[in-house]
């Protein structure tokens, strides 16, 4: 593709307090193209995306437009101008319906009842099917995703950004969202796609921005490129893949059976009849779309929603009535997914945060005192064994990074040395080397004979570490497959395939041929 | 016991309508995720403001309009703080009412015991003469059918318009609503503003119509009834209607009962409004699914702009 850039975005510099988040940074997107803008956290996407979408002003460089000068004050001017974006972490409003959410993102929004009509139009157009009356709240994450998308069509936009849209999907949802990608670039409308997921890279995209720490650190074609190339530059490293020597399951540690249990909150997940037989030195991969009830049943190995005794048993003890902690004092730990407020005490010092779930089964209390010398020689230890990277253990949680603070609080649970130990979404958000770490840490937990349930969201993560793997649907456990056995397909169909997608599909298919 | 029917409704709605006032204001600003616990002070200093403008100018109107400004005003002061300052909304409103109280009653020193103005109503006399529905429906001052317009005017607004869909959207998600471009802050400063005038107005009604003299304290916590109304109400406008109006009915019925000499201890009659209005909403909103859909959630949030 040659002639005028759509956008040409030079010599861009962004810094912040103490960090540069972009720093000279150059690319062009050609009309009708799929830019890839890869890179790791922190490599400075997001602030570069923010940018283009008038969210955040650059300190210095400039941006063109179809060959004017661009530099969009808020978002509002960006829409005009024909940019469009699809937000990573959904920009949507839970209690209103799905036309209601789009009149929202709509510079001049027609009445409700021909906004419905329209939103229909598209929906189908592009495979995309959406009742306009539904509340967002009730929605799977892959139909909000469709939300966004399709406010973002309705105004006929000339760039679509997409800021890591397939975290959240099937690999069912995801082919669908290529589809509608490809054909709306073979419409003339440039996408520019954000993710650090090399292989849907090579799959969609046409040329490839990298960057690293704020800085372009390479260009390529995606489809002439390996992903372990690709992956190199944007880590400037190359990686180990998390292994261990053997798997040999003993006996059953945990059980759970039957467990039901009704949400406590209106747009919660109810489980249903959840069934699971943990061996000793087993990691049991749980997969699911987020919102198919994982919190909840995370919650309920925890203890923090009791059950009846039955429900779960740890050596055949019924332990379903025990709250957090006894169930830490008999050995079962937990990371949920929430870092901040959940996992960890956001403006607590990672002393403090030590002692929050370590008190038991490290004695870092006595009668009613704290220890607060073995508390803080019990923190510094996760920190050195986990590299964490912080000044020292006195700093609040708040103040780590996300990747830094998951290796706190997994390795604080690690460190205890548990019987049975639920993650969830261990490694969201976090760089590919910590997330490397993460997984060999829980994998050598398992070879030291523990029990460890690895809920996740991330497929290519389950596979890696899992010996065995279920799907969660609509608050509901698939039986249990030996991971070494399943293809990406099989899992996405145990997944629950694409949300109310089958048909269409198949139209799509019948379409093209 | 002799008490009319016509005549307590009457009262009813006067005595209603200082509460609805607040209420309605209060709906506004929750549903835009703002937590304004300062109603009692706004409205007090609206009463006070409302009677000294009113008695020293002899325009009741005048009065009415100071009454809503001295109310905005201290919800200025609020907004300022809360949104700008990022300071905390339930320690700031307390703040402000206790404000308001001490404020009020300095304000007021000298006034107890003038008389205002009288108010004329906006039908004819002869219209009020009519047997039963005369004096119900025609015999009342402005500011009371004003009541019921606003309550009217907050359900269409918010349900049927733009503007409604954006104040709902900013007190439901206050990140999203910025990542769309909404003014999170703006909105919510005017948000404020309109409940402190309407509190204000409130409050000049009480002090210029209903009770036509000045009292330390004569806000009496409907405040706070108006506070705990927009939450039992499910942030529901013409609900707010209705548990203002059970309160005042409820008052109304319990002063007259006092009067007839009924043989219950007096305590027990003057707090029955309160224990009616809230159990009586606390039934109508126990169905947890619904309201927790209808409130705002991001309601006493703080919202900081990043990026």
């Amino acid at each position: 593709m040659t002639g005028e850039p759509l956008l040409s975005i030079d010599n861009i510099t962004k810094a912040y307090p103490g960090v540069v988040a972009n720093s000279d940074v150059s690319f062009q997107i050609q009309p009708g193209e799929v830019h890839a803008l890869l890179g790791e956290n922190g490599a400075g996407k997001s602030t570069l995306v923010k940018m283009i979408y008038g969210l955040v002003r650059p300190d210095s460089g400039s941006m063109t437009f179809r060959g004017a000068a661009y530099a969009p004050p808020e978002p509002r001017i960006a829409r005009s101008t024909g940019v469009a974006m699809v937000f990573q972490h959904f920009s949507l409003f839970e209690a209103l319906n799905v036309a209601e959410n789009i009149a929202l993102g709509m510079e001049n929004p027609p009445p409700q009842r021909d906004l419905a009509k329209r939103i229909r139009e598209v929906s189908e157009a592009y495979g995309l099917p959406l009742d306009p009356d539904r509340l967002v709240g009730d929605l799977s994450a892959g139909e909000r995703q469709r939300v966004e998308i399709i406010r973002c069509l309705l105004q006929d936009p000339k760039l679509l950004i997409m800021d890591e849209p397939t975290s959240v999907l099937t690999p069912q949802e995801v082919e669908i969202l290529f589809h509608t990608l490809r054909k709306l670039a073979a419409e003339g409308t440039s996408i520019l796609y954000i993710s650090h997921k090399l292989e849907e890279i090579r799959a969609l995209c046409d040329e490839a921005t990298i960057l690293r720490l704020g800085k372009v650190v390479g260009k390529c074609t995606p489809r002439d490129t390996s992903a372990a190339e690709m992956a190199e530059l944007m880590v400037g490293k190359s990686l180990a893949t998390p292994a261990r020597d053997n798997a040999d399951l003993g006996e059953v540690i945990l059980k759970v059976s039957g467990l039901s249990v009704e949400p406590s909150n209106p747009f919660g997940t109810p489980l249903r009849h959840i069934g699971i037989e943990l061996h000793a030195g087993e990691v049991l991969g749980i997969g699911g779309v987020a919102g198919n009830g994982q919190d909840e049943l995370l919650a309920a190995l925890s203890g923090e929603v009791t059950t009846a005794p039955g429900t779960v048993t740890l050596h055949k003890n019924p332990i379903g009535d025990k709250g957090p902690n006894e169930r830490r004092e008999l050995g079962i730990l937990c990371g949920p997914e929430e870092r901040l407020g959940h996992a960890a005490a956001p403006d607590m010092s990672l002393v403090e945060n030590a002692l929050l779930t370590a008190r038991q089964r490290k004695n870092l209390a006595d009668s009613g005192f704290v220890n607060w010398g073995a508390t803080r020689a019990y923190a510094e230890k996760v920190i050195a064994d986990f590299d964490v990277r912080t000044p020292g253990p006195d700093n609040v949680a708040r103040s780590l990074s996300g990747g830094n603070l998951q290796k706190f609080v997994i390795g604080r649970e690690i460190l205890q040395d548990p019987t049975v130990l639920v993650v969830n979404q261990p490694t969201w958000g976090v760089d590919a080397s910590a997330a490397a770490d993460i997984r060999q840490a829980i994998l050598d937990l398992a070879q030291k004979g523990a029990g460890v349930i690895v809920i996740s969201q991330d497929l290519d993560e389950l596979l890696e570490v899992s010996d065995n793997f279920a799907a969660l649907n609509e608050g509901r456990l698939s039986n249990v497959r030996t991971t070494r056995d399943l293809t990406m397909e099989t899992i996405g169909l145990m997944l629950g395939g694409a949300h109310d997608m089958h048909d269409l599909d198949e139209e799509a298919i019948h379409a093209e041929a | 016991m002799g008490i009319d029917p016509v005549t307590l409704i009457v009262a009813l709605i006067t005595v209603s309508t200082p509460v609805l006032l607040a209420a309605i204001g209060e709906l506004v600003v929750e549903k835009t995720g703002v937590l304004n616990l300062g109603v009692e002070g706004m409205m007090i200093t609206g009463a006070v403001m409302g009677f000294v403008v009113a008695v020293n100018t002899g325009s009741p109107t005048l009065g009415f309009l100071a009454g809503m400004a001295s109310g905005m005003a201290l919800s200025l002061i609020f907004g300022v703080l809360t949104q700008m300052l990022l300071s905390n909304q339930v320690a700031t409103g307390l703040a402000l009412t206790l404000f308001g109280l001490g404020l009020s009653a300095l304000l007021g020193v000298g006034y107890p015991g003038s008389t205002p103005p009288p108010v004329s109503d906006p039908f004819p006399a002869a219209m009020a003469e009519i047997p039963v529905i005369g004096p119900i429906l025609f015999g009342h001052s402005l500011i009371i059918y004003l009541s019921v317009l606003l309550v009217a005017a907050v359900w269409y607004v918010l349900g049927y318009t733009k503007v409604g869909l954006i104040i709902r959207a900013v007190g439901e998600n206050h990140d999203a609503a910025h990542a769309l471009g909404y003014k999170v802050i703006r909105i919510r400063l005017m948000a404020i503003m309109f409940g402190g005038a309407c509190a204000g107005l409130g409050g000049a009604f009480l002090s210029v119509v209903r009770v036509q003299n000045w009292v330390d304290g004569m806000t009496a916590g409907a405040g706070w009834i108006a506070l705990a109304l927009v939450v039992f109400a499910s942030w529901k406008p013409w609900r707010a209607l209705l548990g203002a109006y059970l309160f005042g009915g409820v008052t109304a019925l319990q002063l007259r009962l006092q009067a007839a000499g009924i043989n219950i201890p007096v305590e027990i009659l003057a707090m029955s409004p309160y224990v009616i209005t809230i159990i009586v909403l606390v039934i109508m909103s126990s169905d947890k699914s619904r309201t927790a859909l209808n409130a705002p959630a991001a309601l006493g949030k703080v919202f900081h702009a990043t990026g």
